[in-house]
């Protein structure tokens, strides 16, 4: 069964403890998403990325503002 | 058994700690290698722990805490990675041979001078030597917090001060002294701390830190998987990976983590003025006993440990008696700091070394005191 692919935002970390550093803020701020392997199709850094939904956009680019990380794509996966 | 070698390891350790590492065997995939359930609850765990270990330590910047094995790693990697520029370090007579040693190795493999601060026979550092030291460039200051063999602590203040008026960086040494006094990197001006997870700070054996400021940036030690930028060449230069290549002892950086929560409950100021009171009680009953001879000064700042000889005894055979006859554990020998044995005038017969923690109890300093007295007599 072939996987049901979606588009989302995927973000960038330079490291490990970068990822973990936004996985508690943004879950704490209610942003949707959740900790992914990074996406093959991604030039990163870090073997961890975050993913969230398009619809949650504005609050993800709000709370990245203060959180250490590399880039923001949108990809479908 | 009596454990007076807390000095070497805690021995005794919170409940806490065990436990943290037994639920982390069945807990912590691997940190940074993976996204599932158990990779990224050890991602978390690391994660607070390097928080937890930088907040205790007065460090403001925790992915630039790096996890290593413990202090012997921390200094090798600090001693053998520092810029260089001028060839010269400047370490003191009361270091470790996890200082002495890699130093050892800089100038017979790289040619670079090395040069001491001197103790003297009280065991006190002559700190209008190091300013002396620094009317030659050096790249890098070592220092040792507190000695291992007397207990004494350094002026560190000073030495950051001396140091960075010169344009030259200080590693601290801190094995002995972060857990038992209240220690801040920042508050200090220290511009790398190495330290052990093992000995005050509680946690199992096998952990340590080094924790680098901003403005370094060390070669690292050792080079293998990070986790991240797995394409490149070398090591990468993102924290904290840059210095920990490999797989982290993430079931003791558990314990570890554990030991934290518990160093913050008890306080570490409480812990401190603990192991003072227990340090003026021995001091007080040594001073009643003929023929002992502790070494040092304890008019200064002081963490746990005295060090001494008993007049008809080798150090050696009096620490087996104290083990054999009383169940009284101590260290004999040199401690692993020969220089501070050759200030002392110790270098040949070592001497026997008491150590605490606040896992000691009075009744154990005054079992000490009456072997010694005994033993004195005999």
């Amino acid at each position: 069964m072939a996987a049901v692919r979606e588009t989302c935002l995927v973000v960038t970390f330079a490291s490990t403890h970068d990822a973990m550093a936004a996985e508690r803020s943004l879950l704490e701020q209610g942003v949707a998403g959740r900790i992914i392997p990074t996406p093959v199709a991604i030039s990163s850094e870090c073997g961890l990325a975050w993913k969230s939904p398009v619809a949650a956009r504005e609050a993800l680019l709000a709370a990245l503002a203060t959180l250490a990380h590399d880039a923001v794509v949108e990809m479908e996966l | 058994m009596i454990y007076l070698n807390c000095a070497a390891t805690s021995f005794r350790r919170p409940d806490s700690v065990g436990r943290a590492v037994l639920a982390a065997m069945g807990s912590c995939g691997s940190y940074g290698r993976g996204s599932g359930g158990g990779d990224l609850d050890a991602a978390r765990m690391v994660f607070s722990a390097r928080e937890k270990l930088a907040d205790f330590l007065g460090f403001s910047h925790p992915e630039r805490v790096c996890f290593t094995s413990g202090a012997t790693q921390s200094l090798n990697t600090a001693i053998m990675g520092m810029p260089r520029v001028h060839g010269r370090v400047i370490a003191t007579d009361w270091d470790h041979n996890a200082t002495l040693r890699p130093l050892a190795r800089l100038a017979d493999e790289q040619g670079a001078r090395v040069d001491f601060v001197p103790a003297g026979p009280d065991g006190a550092l002559d700190l209008d030597v190091l300013e002396t030291l620094l009317g030659e460039p050096a790249d890098f200051i070592v220092c040792t917090h507190a000695s291992n063999v007397t207990g004494m602590v350094a002026d560190v203040a000073h030495v950051v001060s001396l140091g960075h008026a010169h344009g030259v960086p200080v590693v601290l040494d801190a094995a002995q002294t972060a857990g038992s006094m209240p220690l801040s990197m920042e508050g200090l001006g220290v511009d790398v701390l190495c330290v052990t997870g093992h000995k005050a700070l509680m946690g199992p054996t096998g952990t340590g830190a080094i924790l680098v400021s901003p403005h370094i940036e060390p070669a690292p030690l050792i080079e293998g998987g990070s986790g991240v930028r797995s394409a490149e060449r070398r090591q990468p230069s993102v924290w904290p990976e840059h210095l920990e290549a490999g797989t982290l002892n993430m079931h003791g950086i558990a314990g570890l983590a554990a030991a934290l929560d518990w160093l913050d409950d008890v306080g570490v100021a409480e812990i401190h003025a603990y192991e003072s009171a227990l340090l003026d009680r021995f001091l007080a009953g040594v001073s009643r006993i003929e023929g002992a001879e502790p070494y040092g000064t304890f008019d200064g700042a002081h963490c746990g440990i005295v060090s001494l000889n008993l007049r008809g005894w080798e150090s050696s055979a009096l620490a087996d008696e104290l083990a054999a006859r009383y169940g009284i554990a101590t260290r004999a020998g040199l401690h692993c700091a020969p220089r501070m044995h050759a200030a002392l005038g110790t270098l040949e017969r070592g001497c026997v070394r008491f150590s605490f923690n606040r896992f000691t109890g009075t009744d154990d300093i005054d079992a000490a005191l009456a072997a010694l007295s005994e033993l004195a007599g005999a």
